[in-house]
């Protein structure tokens, strides 16, 4: 071996990196002292993960877009606010409010808008009944979430809407659907500039998607100072707002920061304001802690269950869907899964007297009534199957799927769980081959009917994730729909919902919570339906 | 143990000694490594527990590890709970305990099929050259070009997160190292003088790679086997994290660790931490395996 | 020898340029065996299966995947790498945006590593079996044998959480600093060329976690490799041979022994490199650092395409030319090794 050739200098190229290394690392370890007066003016916010668009017309606009285009872009009309029994605040749904339109009527066509006279977009240009016109016409031509959410209200084409003159608008409707004015005050219905997104469209995208995703068209409370997407979102205060009360905030910032552990970090020790719905565990201790304020709102018509595939044997006996009811380890899960976090939907009366939605079903934990059902089935000897979770909502379905298998192997079911990544779950509830799944369903508007159109009805929709199929349910929930005697509405509900405890297509666990947690000097915020956060009633002081 | 700066040979007692059989000479070797390095004895008393764990582990294990108990949920360590309670009331230890075997399977089996395919491959690149060189070359530039940790997550994406395609995943981002590692020793070797001897006195090509080349070249390669050991477990623990790991609830210390990394903040240490430090010792074990074997195997310190 | 190392460099990418296909093609093909749906996935809520495939159509994936590649590849020609569906941003410009902080943590990482690895490798083959060789053993295996996620949550604990003394884990800079003017994208860099201390003291506060997290891993292997090398070479005849000609220790042990010792080092760097840019993925995870590797794995996740392809497209150019520069070096330290295209 003779290896001590001439070589140029590595050993110098290492050693310039432990020069530069060793300048680099002069300790430097301490926060800068934060800018204390933006800090007073500034909402800091934490989220697992924010938006994806600016726009909620896009395709594939995540629930995070709700919430930013409900401050940055106004509608016609929004709901009112009302305090609950634990003092937090709430939207009222039964409560319509003016917004962009000073006020309202119905007539035999639909419903007439009158627009407010001083209301400017960001840019200055004073918003009219055309930009109202052409934002209307946008959302039912795109197709996708946005096409979907206003028929629900019967409002599908563009020749139901008519700039009468630059502040008077009209909906014309096919039917009287009561459903069509509150769907008007969801986060869908913006008002654009039209002016300002024509400029910027282009032939193959007419309606100028690609640019509004990216760019600020509203005149609502808030413009958007920046956006880094996947990092930051920074919201500054406009100050011509006219819609309402001029927010007191005058900037605000959220930041993503997808571990759970560093967000409660951040917010305990001060250096954010806010975080945004937080993990059960984080509720109920930083609850419990004292330090900063954490408000839970109900998520309303909402529920976590336990779904079987009434097509697929031995789920398509209900023997088996009872005797798995009954092996729920209901309270486990209230209380290692769910830290209290939510209203039980267990144990309730054996006959249903209520026509609320979500209620409790009569049914609890009993291994023997269990094991009785699954022998009366012909499964005294239990059988093997897969128990499918969400992965995108692990941190609730993962314990929950464990104890379910845990309890399930008591009656001699035996599972293997399969974690479907979060991306593949609308894709896997959409193929219906799930035998058994855990999952979680909520409805915007808040009546039991929509939710049971939704979860039970005979239209098989995705979210009947137990391909149940009944026409007497059917007939119910239609029944219900349409109904408007206050009394048989009622029976109809009780009726509904009685066939759905008898044949337990679904197992309800608990009506989860939606959780804040803020320092204490944070006030105004609102429970809204959308799940968003609205800046417009909060302050800091 | 000399402090000086030659590296001290090994006082050859076997040249004074009556000649031994070559197995008790190695045997006599290896209780000369250990007794001179600490370090390697422990390492090597720790694979040892680690196999009997791996072997006797449900047997040893105070509590059933799938075992919820949520009234016990999140007990710091105690009397009953050693290593404390998880957030379903589950024995940590015990879980601890009987993922041994998993997670030995898993980076025995990914580290095997690497060396392997790996080593096969890299020593025939490198002693044949030409064609065959730049074939697998290609190969392995190929798969070497792809960011590893993110092959293996798209590998376990895309074919489903089972064990099996965990090790497959594990071991098809490491066989690039050895083929590599393999090509580059054998590479070197191809003129010394041992090969040309060896050829010389008329051995076969297979001959010459399994006898002359493979032994001198298995030094530097037990040192990357004892370090992909330990990063096949930590390969796991890392898809475990993002999601990607075995299914729950399987024990295994990489997704107890993930699991009770969230819990940190809130106080409860001991749910990550003892998977945690049990993982880093295994990992620990497996490296430091690595460098007493390459003292045993060496050939130039066995005179 | 230096004359002929230009063409080297030529033949080689011309060389690499197989490889990169076979990585657009895998790649290709391995992000459409992901299970995911996108399709599904941003239909959105209350989807029909019409609407499924509406969506399906208006993203192109009904079409066969010949179609497909061949629309990938003519895009990829423009420079075009499609557009992410999650962020809703091209992706070419948000790698490119993302990719320095990538880099400068990965750079970090390693300049921490080396700066410990190597001392403590040459220490360690200077005194084998000595308390210091041992030290140095359980020391650098320390590092490497905890999961990178675990050791930094663990770091934000106790520097951040308990002691204070770090900043928050929120990305690059704190709240109310503003990034430097991007002149090379590192922000060490950008601020100190726009004299702004404020902004150079916030990164550098941001950047010490992680690259120590990453850099602890990176210890192990870099130290390993001085200590196995520098003791072949130590034992070596030419060693033998020098210190019999009674050159003085340290010059035998830095011109003669060192040198040699760093080819397997250089090697490993690479592969440590690679290696550190895959684990960065999870570091960048804790610390909410924008860079590449954060971006890749929720784009995995959401099975959104065109940023994992874009993501592993960039990352094998990088390794081509990272390779590149290892081979030369290679070459120039050990000529016994030729390198052919």
């Amino acid at each position: 071996m003779a290896a001590s050739c001439k070589a140029p200098s590595l050993p110098r190229f290492i050693l310039g990196l432990a020069v530069g290394g060793a300048l680099g690392s002069v300790a430097l370890f301490a926060t800068a002292p934060a800018a204390a007066q933006s800090r007073e003016e500034t909402l800091l916010v934490v989220v697992e993960s924010g938006t994806n668009s600016l726009d909620i017309h896009t395709v594939g606009a995540n629930p995070a877009s709700y919430g930013v285009t409900w401050n940055t872009y106004d509608r016609l009309i929004t709901y009112g606010t009302k305090t609950l029994p634990d003092g937090s605040l709430s939207y009222d749904h039964s409560v319509l409010k003016p917004e962009l339109a000073e006020s309202w009527e119905a007539t035999e066509e639909g419903i007439v808008f009158h627009l407010r006279k001083d209301a400017k977009f960001h840019d200055g240009t004073p918003v009219t009944a055309k930009d109202v016109k052409w934002s209307f016409d946008r959302m039912v031509t795109v197709g996708g979430f946005p096409t979907f959410q206003m028929a629900a209200g019967s409002i599908t084409k563009p020749e139901q809407f008519e700039a009468i003159d630059d502040h008077t608008f009209k909906v014309k409707l096919p039917v009287k659907d009561k459903l069509a004015l509150p769907d008007l005050g969801v986060p869908v219905p913006v008002v654009m500039n039209s002016a300002l997104v024509k400029k910027n469209a282009t032939p193959e995208d007419p309606w100028g998607l690609e640019w509004t995703k990216r760019n600020d068209a509203g005149g609502g409370a808030y413009k958007v100072e920046s956006w880094k997407p996947g990092q930051e979102l920074v919201l500054t205060r406009y100050e011509e707002w006219k819609s309402g009360p001029l927010p007191k905030l005058k900037k605000v910032v959220m930041r993503e920061v997808p571990s759970a552990g560093n967000r409660r970090a951040l917010l305990e020790r001060g250096d954010v304001d806010v975080s945004f719905d937080l993990p059960p565990k984080d509720s109920q201790e930083l609850a419990k802690g004292g330090k900063v304020s954490v408000v839970g709102t109900p998520i309303e018509n909402s529920l976590w269950f336990v779904g079987m595939n009434v097509k697929m044997p031995p789920f398509d006996n209900v023997k088996v869907r009872q005797a798995v009811s009954y092996a729920v380890p209901y309270q486990p899960i209230m209380d290692a899964v769910v830290y209290g976090r939510g209203i039980p939907m267990f144990g309730g009366p054996e006959k249903v007297t209520s026509a609320a939605w979500p209620q409790p079903s009569p049914y609890r934990t009993d291994i023997a009534k269990a094991k009785a059902l699954m022998a009366e089935a012909g499964f005294s000897d239990g059988f093997t199957t897969t128990l499918s979770i969400n992965q995108g909502a692990a941190q609730i379905a993962e314990p929950l799927a464990t104890l379910l298998q845990e309890s399930l192997g008591q009656i001699g079911i035996k599972t293997t769980i399969n974690k479907v990544p979060g991306a593949n779950w609308r894709a896997a509830i959409l193929k219906k081959d799930q035998p058994i799944l855990v999952d979680t369903f909520s409805g915007w508007l808040n009546y039991p009917e929509y939710y049971f159109f939704w979860g039970y009805h005979g239209q098989n929709a995705v979210f009947n994730v137990m391909s149940y199929q009944n026409p007497a349910m059917d007939k119910l929930i239609d029944a219900a729909r349409l109904e408007s005697d206050k009394a048989k509405y009622e029976d109809d509900i009780k009726s509904f919902v009685s066939l759905a405890f008898e044949e337990m297509p679904r197992v309800p666990l608990f009506q989860y919570y939606l959780d804040i947690a803020m320092r204490k000097n944070v006030t105004g915020y609102t429970y809204w339906f959308h799940r968003g956060l609205d800046f417009r009633p909060m302050a800091k002081g | 143990m000399t402090d000086t700066a030659t590296p001290a040979p090994a006082p050859t007692t076997a040249a004074i000694a009556p000649p031994l059989s070559p197995a008790a000479a190695t045997l006599k070797h290896i209780r000369y490594v250990l007794s001179e390095n600490p370090v390697t004895a422990m390492s090597f008393a720790g694979f040892g527990i680690m196999i009997l764990l791996g072997i006797f582990g449900p047997l040893i294990a105070p509590y059933d590890p799938l075992a919820s108990d949520t009234a016990a949920a999140l007990q710091p360590p105690s009397g009953a709970h050693w290593f404390g309670t998880d957030h379903l009331g589950r024995d940590i230890l015990s879980r601890v305990i009987v993922a041994t075997r998993l997670d030995l399977t898993i980076s025995l089996a990914a580290v095997i099929l690497a060396f392997v395919v790996g080593s096969v491959a890299g020593v025939l690149a490198g002693f044949h050259g030409g064609v065959t060189d730049r074939i697998i070359g290609r190969l392995v530039d190929t798969i070497m070009a792809f960011p590893l940790f993110v092959l293996a997550m798209g590998i376990v994406a895309a074919l489903g997160n089972t064990i099996g395609n965990i090790v497959l995943a594990t071991a098809v981002i490491n066989i690039p190292f050895y083929v590599r590692m393999a090509r580059a020793e054998t590479n070197a070797r191809r003129e010394a003088g041992f090969v040309e001897a060896a050829r010389l006195s008329g051995n076969g090509t297979f001959r010459i790679l399994g006898w002359h080349v493979f032994p001198n070249i298995l030094p530097p390669m037990m040192v990357q086997v004892s370090l992909n050991m330990g990063y096949a477990i930590l390969n796991a623990a890392g898809l475990s994290f993002i999601g990607l790991g075995v299914r729950p609830p399987t024990p295994e210390w990489g997704i107890m660790v993930a699991e009770g990394a969230g819990y940190i903040v809130s106080g409860e240490w001991w749910i990550a931490l003892f998977p945690g430090t049990v993982l880093m010792l295994a990992v620990f074990c497996f490296n430091l395996l690595g460098d007493g074997l390459r003292d045993i195997i060496d050939p130039r310190r066995r005179t | 020898m230096a004359s002929s190392v230009p063409r080297m460099v030529g033949r080689r990418l011309l060389a690499a340029l197989p490889s990169i296909v076979a990585v657009v093609v895998v790649t290709f093909l391995l992000t459409r065996a992901l299970p995911g749906d996108p399709a599904a996935f941003f239909a959105g809520p209350a989807a029909t299966p019409e609407a499924v495939e509406a969506i399906r159509h208006s993203l192109g994936l009904d079409r066969p995947l010949p179609v497909q590649f061949a629309s990938y590849v003519a895009g990829l020609a423009r420079g075009d790498f499609g557009t992410s569906l999650t962020t809703g941003q091209p992706v070419g410009a948000e790698i490119l945006q993302r990719l320095p902080a990538s880099v400068e943590l990965t750079l970090a990482g390693l300049v921490l590593a080396l700066l410990i690895a190597v001392p403590l490798g040459v220490a360690a083959a200077t005194r084998p079996g000595s308390w210091i060789d041992h030290g140095a053993r359980v020391v650098s295996t320390a590092g490497v044998s905890l999961p990178v996620f675990f050791t930094g949550l663990l770091a934000t604990y106790v520097f951040y959480y308990l002691l204070g003394w770090a900043p928050a884990p929120m990305g690059r800079l704190d709240l109310f600093a503003t990034a430097p003017p991007t002149v090379t994208g590192f922000y060490l860099i950008d601020s100190l060329l726009a004299r702004d201390l404020e902004a150079f003291r916030s990164a550098f506060a941001q950047l010490v976690l992680p690259a120590l997290t990453l850099g602890l891993f990176a210890v192990a292997p870099i130290a390993r490799m001085t200590r196995a090398s520098m003791l072949g070479v130590l034992s070596s005849d030419f060693i033998r041979t020098a210190r019999a000609s009674g050159l003085s220790s340290g010059k035998v042990l830095f011109a003669y022994a060192l040198r040699n010792a760093l080819l397997p080092v250089v090697t490993t760097m690479g592969m440590v490199f690679s290696f550190l840019l895959g684990a960065n993925v999870l570091v960048e995870k804790v610390f909410a650092w924008p860079g590449i590797g954060s971006y890749a794995i929720e784009s995995l996740i959401a099975s959104d395409y065109a940023p994992v392809q874009g993501f592993i497209l960039t990352m094998a150019i990088l390794y081509v030319l990272l390779n590149l520069l290892i081979d030369v070096l290679y070459g120039l330290i050990d000529p016994r090794v030729r390198i052919d295209a």
